[in-house]
């Protein structure tokens, strides 16, 4: 009987450390719980609920979804002749065991029999799953869907859909990538049309799409054929029917467990999502934000896992007369690897943590209809406020959690050597779920593209402000936030730099202006948290000493105003070659 | 047709986390030292019990004997879905033995009156009897099946059910109402619901109920406390939390069947055993090799 949620000392110290009733009281505040019972007394109640869901899942993870993962990993879903998927029966029974324990309907009001919970908590969750299974996370982690319809749909709809949902009866997919629409959303094609009824019927092809097998299909598609970039796109809910039909199951490097589906449509019957035209620019901008922080949850997953079994590893297996865990080189692969989890932790909790600050803030301003007029004038200023930052935090943590867990997963391989490079151990198998997370829900480098924006804009001088102005009354926190606080006028120098440099700079330096940057901001995260625990004070002396230095670095090429990657590409990049 | 299932289930000291002071200095275990946990096999037969009621409809009842801290495994057997719980805490039941708990037990389920259906684990991880179960088949006259290791169906009134016997199985046709004892392969138990866990998280039998009020309290009156006690409970049945708690007088037993003076079973002496043997014997993968280990094995009479 194991618990991956009470065997992590990292999760529940955040679990503490976070003002989780905080983020209770916002998230209680205005319910509509229709008939249920298991609404919580107060804050403090439902801060201890948080808690047992996540011994739930933390139970589940361990003892059903993780023991299943390998025979899933090698054996993958079957397509059907008739255009249908065979779920793996494994698959099956971890969705069957989700059900059971009410966990598909994590964030979803009690009204539709949904847990209510806050997406912190949801983000805690999804990173348990993931480290038992990532590919799993890939159905567990797509309850953005059911939120996306609570946001948006109609109460007809969200009636009729968001029950099966929290009852676990249905699985959705968020339909939107196609052949020639992949990071550019705004090129999509699938036609929507109104036939003589009214009836909205759509027609085309949609590709890699996540579970497209599933039961409930958000589907993005072009309503207005004369507007050809997002505005000309809606937002619509289809059935799993015989109009739908799975053309092709795609063959992965990792993530076998995640159905990947190219889909057909023909003349398919759909229903309208909230208002024509706002598909894209408004609600799948939504899904994938919340989608971009459970990809980040997701990446946590696989960073401890694959830390883990390197720790474990390095501990037992003897070479030159004691551990390898004694060798220079091993201890600081071990060591930055777990600092590595914690800081991507950090980021990411913190982040979501925001996320729950502006959602909620957003559905009380939406669904209270009287709230004072100094409240609402309040909220309203708040919610710019967290809508930027949260446009800054967002693509940081997707970008950095993903490259961080890339990274953690290839160094758990070279911790175990050859033994690392077989199929006998799960490092190879975390390396490969790995690798999708920097590419999926916008890749590492559209997430710069997004991140940089807010980098450059003060949005990052104002998150770290109220950082760099607490004292800690301890004089090594406060000599390392002075350090942190120097680190940040390089930083700021740079952008200037950038920002006085052809505008194509910006984009070139991203990658290092957002490195830095994110540097800073973990820096202060883990000070705040070596407040609360010794041990903290050793992650945050050596994350910012190790960091420093590289984000030094980065700022001086940053600063060097090279552009040869782009003024000398074709000499650079030598000529074309032939693949043949 | 809808089934009436009777769950017996005991709080157990978690024996497979056994610590240095898990035992006394006696001999005997220091239930203190130990986490208390569900046990395992009673689990599985509550599992079987729900899958029951999934089936073919009907009530999970689930009973247990114990002091008043073994209302966390009838919370435990909410959360997973039980309809009802109840527990037997009866300071004149200490003590019992396998003979005497299995009366209590019995008494129990007559009381309950409606039931198709008993289920008990095979065993509990502290005493390892196995004879729980069977003796309160004896009791209530009802045919037992022990090592049920799957139901396989039930027809007008007659199960089928596999029954583990060691080296293979055997399918077993019983009329019921009947008693089924159940191992640990027979499935996975299923895991508590969020839901119901927020639900029933604070459900409570009357003991526990009045040992809260009185640590809240502190050192009010005896009017206010029996006061406050009355409120918290009344409160509590009205949200459907208030859990059952029967003493022996409600299930109408025979005191002296009960606790020290209806156990016969008497400890007569507790014997530490530490294997003292180092090392190990290499047997050859050869006939000769095997034939020699059996040999040993003979004469030691470990086996034949």
């Amino acid at each position: 009987m194991g618990n991956y949620f009470l065997d992590n000392d990292d999760i529940q110290f955040l679990f503490r450390h976070i003002d989780m009733k905080e983020l209770a009281r916002l998230q209680e505040a205005y319910t509509d719980n229709g008939q249920a019972d298991y609404a919580p007394l107060d804050e403090e109640d439902a801060v201890d609920n948080y808690w047992r869901v996540l011994e739930i899942v933390g139970q589940i993870a361990a003892d059903i979804i993780a023991p299943h993962a390998e025979q899933i990993d090698r054996e993958g879903n079957t397509l059907n002749e008739d255009g249908t998927v065979t779920l793996h029966p494994l698959v099956r029974e971890n969705l069957r065991r989700m059900a059971q324990a009410d966990l598909m309907g994590f964030t979803l009001p009690r009204k539709y029999g949904g847990l209510n919970c806050p997406n912190l908590v949801y983000t805690m969750a999804t990173e348990i799953v993931s480290r038992a299974d990532a590919s799993f996370m890939n159905l567990f982690g797509l309850q953005g869907i059911a939120e996306t319809i609570n946001a948006f749909a109609s109460n007809d709809i969200k009636d009729e859909v968001l029950p099966r949902f929290a009852r676990g009866e249905v699985t959705g997919a968020m339909v939107l990538t196609e052949p020639d629409a992949g990071s550019d959303l705004q090129a999509v094609r699938l036609r929507a049309y109104q036939d003589e009824a009214g009836q909205w019927r759509l027609n085309g092809v949609k590709r890699f799409i996540t579970n497209g097998c599933g039961e409930i299909l958000l589907v993005l598609a072009r309503s207005e054929p004369d507007i050809m970039d997002g505005r000309g796109l809606s937002l619509f809910i289809t059935e799993r029917s015989e109009r739908v039909r799975v053309r092709h199951l795609e063959e992965k490097l990792g993530i076998h467990g995640s159905p990947t589906c190219e889909l057909v449509f023909d003349d398919t019957p759909a229903r309208l999502i909230g208002e024509r035209q706002r598909g894209l620019i408004t609600y799948v901008m939504a899904l994938m934000n919340g989608a971009r922080v459970g990809i980040a949850a997701q990446s946590l997953g696989i960073g401890e896992a694959a830390f883990r079994l390197a720790r474990v590893y390095a501990h037992t297996r003897q070479q030159f007369g004691g551990p390898i865990e004694r060798l220079p080189a091993v201890a600081e692969m071990v060591t930055d690897m777990k600092i590595a989890v914690e800081a991507a932790r950090a980021l990411t909790y913190e982040t979501s943590r925001i996320c729950d600050l502006e959602n909620n803030n957003l559905r009380i301003l939406e669904t209270v209809p009287d709230l004072p007029k100094d409240e609402q004038k309040e909220r309203k200023q708040l919610s710019r406020t967290l809508k930027r930052i949260n446009g800054m935090l967002t693509p940081m943590s997707k970008y950095y959690a993903s490259e961080m867990c890339v990274r953690v997963a290839n160094d758990a391989i070279q911790v175990l050597g050859g033994s690392g490079y077989m199929k006998d151990y799960a490092a190879e198998r975390y390396f490969r779920d790995a690798r999708i997370t920097t590419i999926y829900e916008g890749t590492s480098q559209l997430q710069i593209v997004a991140a940089v924006r807010g980098v450059a804009s003060g949005s990052f001088e104002s998150f770290v402000a109220d950082f760099e102005n607490t004292t800690y009354g301890d004089q090594e926190l406060d000599s390392l936030k002075n350090e942190l606080i120097e680190a940040r006028k390089r930083v700021q120098e740079a952008i200037q730099f950038a920002k006085s440099q052809p505008t194509a700079y910006l984009d070139l330096a991203g990658r290092r202006l957002v490195d830095s940057a994110i540097i800073c901001i973990v820096g202060h995260l883990l000070l705040k948290q070596a407040t609360a625990l010794e041990r903290k004070r050793h992650v945050a002396r050596r994350f910012i000493h190790s960091q420093l230095p590289e984000l030094e670095a980065k700022c001086r090429q940053v600063l060097s105003g090279d552009m040869s990657p782009m003024d000398a590409y074709e000499v650079l990049a030598g000529p074309v070659p032939s693949l043949a | 047709m809808p089934y009436d299932v009777v769950v017996c289930v005991k709080q157990v000291p978690d024996t497979a986390n056994v610590t240095a002071e898990a035992m006394k200095e006696d001999g005997t275990v220091n239930r203190a030292a130990l986490p208390a946990i569900f046990n395992p096999e009673d689990l599985n037969a509550l599992e079987v019990a729900l899958e029951i009621r999934d089936r073919w409809g009907g009530t999970v009842t689930v009973i247990s004997m114990g002091p008043p801290k073994a209302a966390e495994v009838l919370r435990d057997s909410l959360y997973r879905g039980a309809d009802r719980a109840i527990l037997i805490t009866d300071r004149r039941a200490a003590a019992s033995d396998t003979l005497a708990t299995s009366y209590i037990l019995a008494q129990t389920i007559r009381t309950i009156g409606r039931y198709d259906i008993v289920l008990c684990g095979r065993q509990a991880i502290d005493g390892d009897t196995a004879q729980v179960g069977p003796q309160i088949a004896e009791k209530l006259g009802l045919p037992q099946v022990t090592y049920l290791e799957q139901l396989v169906d039930i027809v007008d009134g007659q199960a089928r059910v596999r029954r583990n016997v060691g080296r293979g199985w055997e399918i077993v046709d019983v009329h019921l109402p009947a008693l089924f004892t159940v191992i640990s392969t027979a499935n996975q138990p299923r895991p508590p619901a969020a839901r119901r866990v927020m639900r029933f998280k604070r459900a409570r039998i009357p003991a526990e109920i009045e040992a809260e009020v009185r640590a809240s309290l502190g050192n009010a009156s005896d009017e206010e406390v029996l006061d406050a006690i009355a409120k918290r409970t009344e409160e509590l049945r009205r949200q459907g939390l208030l859990l059952e708690q029967w003493n022996l007088d409600d299930i109408h037993a025979d005191l002296n069947r009960c606790g020290l003076p209806g156990s016969p079973t008497k400890v007569f002496r507790v014997q530490a055993i530490v294997l003292t043997k180092k090392g190990y014997t290499e047997i050859p993968p050869t006939e000769e090799g095997i034939r020699r280990l059996i040999h040993e094995l003979v004469v030691d009479r470990t086996l034949g």
